[in-house]
This record gives C-alpha cells, structure tokens and sequence, in this order.
C-alpha cells in the first residue's frame, strides 16, 4: 500500500478533528467565551502572565510538548503492523489528546492559572494531590533515563551524528551570546544558526566519532550515558539564556524544517508500506497489544506530559479564552504528525518485509533507530539527499529532541527536590547543586539499576514511562471531568477516555508486573509495584470524587 | 514597486517581531525573574543609602574583606594612597 495513503488518511482525519470535533467541544462542552478575561490579563505581571500572540503560543507549546516520545513510542509500536498504531495515533489524537490538551488550559485558566497539581489538590482532593507529585516526578525520572539510553544508541549506531549533537550545543552557546551580549538581530542569527547546524550536518558523516568499546571497564554505551548526564547537569545549572533557551529554539527551527521535509518526500518518492498490516507473526517474547500498544504509544495519542505543560506555563500566556482551542488541541494535532510519520517512516521506508522483519527482530529493537534508517531511506528517495547526511540529520532531529527535553526534565526534577528540602526544612537540598547531584544520581540508579553495567535500564522501563504518563492524563482529565460536573455540562466525552486510559494502564501494569516476576527482575518489579498503587490510588480518587460531585449536583437540584 | 518594498519591509519587520516572541516565550518568565531580582537588590542598596538605613549588605561584605584585600591595595596604591586610607581596613 502506498504511504501517501496512510499521510492523506491519517492529516485529514486529524483536520477534521480540529476544524469539527474540537469546535464542538469548544462550544458545547467546555463553552469557551470570548468576553471571558484570562489570567494572562487579569494578572500580567510582565514575567510569567503576559499576552502572547496565539501562533506564537502554538509554536511554544507544540516545542515543549514535541520531544523524542512521539518518535521512539509508535516506531517500537509498529511490530504489531501498522494499522493498529496508525489508528491508536489518529483516534487518539482526535479523541484523547485534543479534548485532554485542550482541557489542561481550559481548566488553568478557570482557575487563575494554577497548574494541574495545584488543581488537583483544589477540585479532587489533598490524596490525590499527593498521588500527582509522585506520578509527576517518576515521569521526569523516566523520561531522563530513557532519554539517556536512547541518545547513547543513536550516537553508537550512527558515529556521523556526533559532531552535530555535540556542536548544536555549541552553535547554541554562540546564538545566545551573539543575542544578548552583543545583541544581533534574531533573524539573522537564526539564519546562520540553521546553516551552520546543517552545515555540521553535512559533514558530520566524513568525520565519524567513537568511543571505545570498553573504557574504565565501562562499554561504550554507558560512557555516552554518563557523559550525556555530565552534560545535562551542567546545562541545567547555567542560565537559560545561555544554553537552554538558544537550544530549544535552533531545535524548533529544525523540527519544523524535518517534518516538512519528511512530508514532502513521501510526497514525492510515494514509498510501500512493507510491514504488514497487522503482524500476526510477532517475534518471541512480544507482550499482547491490549493493552500494551495504549501505553507504548503515549505522546503522539495522549501525554500527561502535556498537561504539565499547558497548565504549567501555556495557560498564563494565553490572550483570549477561544485561542485555546487551537493552542492546546492544534497543538496535539501537530504532536500527532510527528507520530504520523515516525509509523510511515518505520513501515514503509524499508526495501522488502523481510529487511523490515530483520529490524523488527524482538520487543524494543525496531524504536527509533527504525525511525531514521527508515526516514532516511524515505528522505534519499524523494529528496535526493545523500542516504548518509539524510540519516544523519534525523539522528540528529530525535537526540536534539531527546536532549532538550533531557535538559529541561533534570531542571524541573532539580526544582522537585529543592521543593522538598524546603518543605521538610533540610537546608542543603534546598541548593542548587546538591539537588541537581540528587536528581542526576537517581536518574543513573535507574539507568544502571535496571539495565546492569550498560546503562541500558532507561529502555527496559519504557513501558513503564508509558503507564505513568498515561495516569497523568488520566489525573488531568479526571479534573476536567469533576469541573464539567460542577457546571452541568455534557461528561462523556472526558469520562469515556478516562475510563479507557484507566482500564488499559491497569491491565498493562499488571502484565508487566508477571513479566517482571517471571523473568525475577526485581527493581523493575518493585517501580511497577509503586505506579500500580499510585493506579489504583488514582481510580478509587476517580470514583470518589465523581459520585460526591454528582451527588452534590442532584442534592442542589 | 515602492509599495512591494514597504510591503516587504512590513511583513519582515511582522516575522521579526513573532520570531522574537517564539524565542522568549518560552523562557521569559525565567530571564525576567532574574533581572527582576537584580533590580530588587539594586534598589535595596540605593534606598538604605538614601535613607541612612543600616545596609543589610555590608554584613555579607565583611565575608568578603579577605578576597578584597587584594584588589584593594592595588587599588588604594593606583589612587597614589601609599597606605589604607580607612582605619578599619588596614591592608598595608
């Protein structure tokens, strides 16, 4: 079957989610008013509540909530066949992540702005509150430690993307410094940041780097993942204008530039989709797909991670109530394209099933090495770029992403800690450095706890990163849903993928909780035994909150 | 033609001003914090010495009276001060 297919199908189901479906909600459901004055202008402050035009707003948000999960979840999900992810992405784009998006802002700006855990605390319950910082720092942890794996695995399978990476820091350092110390126009600087980005790009290629094989007695991966922490840990100690905020916007700039071209190109080279449709014949030791597929793909369906991220600074800067809509459920539909072509670039961007089924070899292999061989593939076809540089500049595409969201993660787990040296009066963890040592080191007890001596233990609890950002978002809608109680308004179209969401993880938690016991791998064992309870803590919150809202509700009646 | 060129000018200057946008919104608040404190402490240091209230300051800059040293005797010897001139700060 031709991917321009599967393109066609899956954009124009996600725009007509966005041009009917959300404006539904926007009208019926969540009755966005015009008139109604935002916090971003009933407190602007200049610092955090400030106005903020909304294709700038969309630009920020989509950036902040793109990072390398809607890649690595649907290209390790396509070896159950493609449909079921293309469908996963699509309805859950249209049906889940929109609406939950969307929500996320809409409940903020109801309430002052607050974030997702305030509010939880507020509309459901202190309980809940508490559940909701657990969950919140095991999915910074995760995403840490998984984010190092795979940034260690892109560099080893393609030596090329080294010089990139590492130099997109240093491109970045000097945009910074040329902005605000000698205060250049942006334009042109942004200018030249891309061409030297993809000039490093270019070459990249002819001047491979490795480390070697075993250094210290630690192999080649674990070396990376240590010096990517190394890094990280430093980058989230400097000031954000020198490192952090010229990075991420050279990496907006890319994002942009990569999905276009990777879009075009399966415009113009229409490649075959080789995998099959559904896979029947799944390599041993595969998990069931229900419901492990709801919860491998969850950014690029539905995130919790999104809703830290539009209560958390998105709803402070919006201008009008009904730039909402296309901030947080537009924003999803972008997400949404990302994961599109993450599935067409690991299904039809190889020659014949059988070099498709050689990637595809076991549980985890294909990931996001499947998305640039095969993106790359796609990207010569139809682009004529060279294979090598093609491959190399959707390396560095996903570890740009990945490292990012790496750097910003360990600052807001940094945060967590120092929180908590100032709730509980301990003085040294409220500072800086001990709370960024803190926040590395349990990232490096994850990685090296559950993976041994490789490092590897980021990958092994992907799943897990899947389950815990999936209760998120069920905390998040389970917000949205009690608020919609209190105002009458029509439920079920937050309580039905609330429930689903619930229903999936739980079973996923508990299948993997007999994996992990069968295969005797006890630290894994012991993390799913925390995300169970903090499940199960989250579903009884659910039921109770709900029944003493509707009884409330019929009592005032 | 004149009217393509201020047409031009016009839409630059507009993708200039969102692209400036797209890259502070992110960080904003955080830059703005930042300088907000630096002007906090500026205006605690300039309004205690208008108003002849005890600088908090001076407290944490007995801390740093070993580290001053010397810069300051370089300092004192540029001025063509042989010695201190303060009684309280002897550093030769």
């Amino acid at each position: 079957m031709s991917a321009i297919v599967l393109l066609v199908l899956g954009l124009g189901g996600m725009a007509l989610g966005y041009f009917f479906y959300s404006r539904f909600i926007a009208n019926h459901i969540y009755k966005l008013d015009e008139n109604f004055k935002t916090p971003a202008h009933e407190m602007e402050d200049g610092v955090d509540f400030v106005p903020t035009n909304k294709f700038v707003l969309w630009g920020h948000h989509f950036t902040s909530v793109a990072g390398a999960a809607p890649i690595v979840g649907p290209a390790i999900a396509v070896i159950w066949g493609w449909l079921p992810a293309f469908l996963w992405v699509t309805v859950g784009t249209i049906f889940f992540a929109g609406v939950h998006d969307f929500g996320a802002i809409w409940a903020s700006i109801r309430n002052r702005a607050k974030s997702v855990g305030a509010l939880t605390g507020e509309v459901v319950g202190k309980r809940a509150r508490a559940v909701f910082m657990i969950v919140i720092f095991l999915v910074l942890l995760m995403v840490n430690a998984v984010f190092g794996v795979v940034i260690a695995k892109l560099l080893i399978n393609n030596p090329g993307a080294v010089v990139p990476v590492w130099g997109a820091v240093a491109v970045a350092l000097v945009i910074g410094q040329l902005i605000y110390r000698f205060k250049f126009s942006l334009g042109w600087v942004s200018l030249i940041g891309i061409i030297v980005l993809y000039a490093l790009i270019y070459v990249g290629p002819s001047m491979p780097i490795t480390l070697p094989a075993s250094t210290l007695g630690l192999s080649a991966s674990a070396s990376w993942i240590l010096l990517l922490f190394l890094y990280a840990a430093i980058a989230s100690l400097l000031p954000v204008w020198m490192l952090l905020q010229p990075r991420d916007y050279i990496n907006g700039l890319q994002l942009f530039v990569g999905l276009i071209l990777l879009y075009a190109a399966v415009l113009i080279a229409n490649p075959s989709v080789v995998a099959p449709m559904i896979n029947m014949n799944v390599p041993a030791n595969t998990p069931s797909m229900v419901p492990l597929l709801f919860v491998t793909i969850a950014c690029g369906a539905i995130s919790g991670f999104h809703g830290l991220v539009a209560s958390g600074t998105t709803s402070k800067q919006l201008n009008k109530e009904t730039d909402a809509r296309f901030v947080g459920y537009f924003g999803a539909v972008g997400e949404g394209a990302l994961a599109l072509a993450a599935i067409i670039a690991a299904t039809a961007g190889f020659a014949s099933l059988a070099d498709w089924q050689a990637v595809y070899s076991a549980f985890g292999k294909g990931g996001v090495l499947a998305f640039v061989d095969g993106g790359a593939a796609i990207l010569h076809a139809g682009t004529g770029i060279d294979a090598a540089v093609a491959s190399t500049m959707l390396t560095v595409m996903a570890a740009l992403f990945a490292g990012t969201t790496m750097d910003t993660g360990l600052r807001l787990q940094r945060y967590i800690f120092q929180e908590w040296g100032e709730i509980y009066n301990i003085k040294w963890m409220g500072k800086a450095l001990p709370a960024t040592l803190l926040a590395v080191g349990s990232c490096l007890v994850l990685a090296f706890g559950a993976g041994g001596a490789d490092g590897s233990g980021g990958l092994l609890i992907w799943p897990l990163f899947g389950t815990t950002n999936q209760l998120l978002a069920g905390l998040t809608l389970l917000v949205i849903t009690v608020m919609l109680v209190r105002r009458k308004s029509p439920t079920i179209y937050t309580l039905a993928p609330l429930v689903f969401l619930l229903v999936m993880t739980l079973a996923a938690l508990l299948l993997q909780l007999k994996g992990f016991y069968d295969q005797q791998k006890w630290f894994l064992l012991g993390l799913d035994v925390v995300v169970l309870v903090a499940a199960i803590l989250v579903t009884l919150e659910c039921a109770a909150a709900l029944k003493a809202e509707k009884r409330k509700a019929a009592e005032a009646e | 033609m004149k009217e393509t060129l201020s047409k031009f000018k016009f839409w630059y200057q507009k993708a200039g001003e969102l692209g400036a946008q797209y890259y502070n919104a992110p960080y904003r608040a955080a830059i703005a914090r930042a300088k907000r404190e630096e002007d906090d402490m500026f205006m605690l240091l300039v309004f205690s010495e208008m108003m002849g209230v005890p600088n908090p300051a001076s407290w944490y800059c007995l801390e740093l009276q070993p580290l001053l040293l010397d810069r300051f005797h370089q300092w004192h010897q540029r001025m063509g001060m042989e010695h201190s001139p303060l009684d309280n700060f002897r550093c030769c």
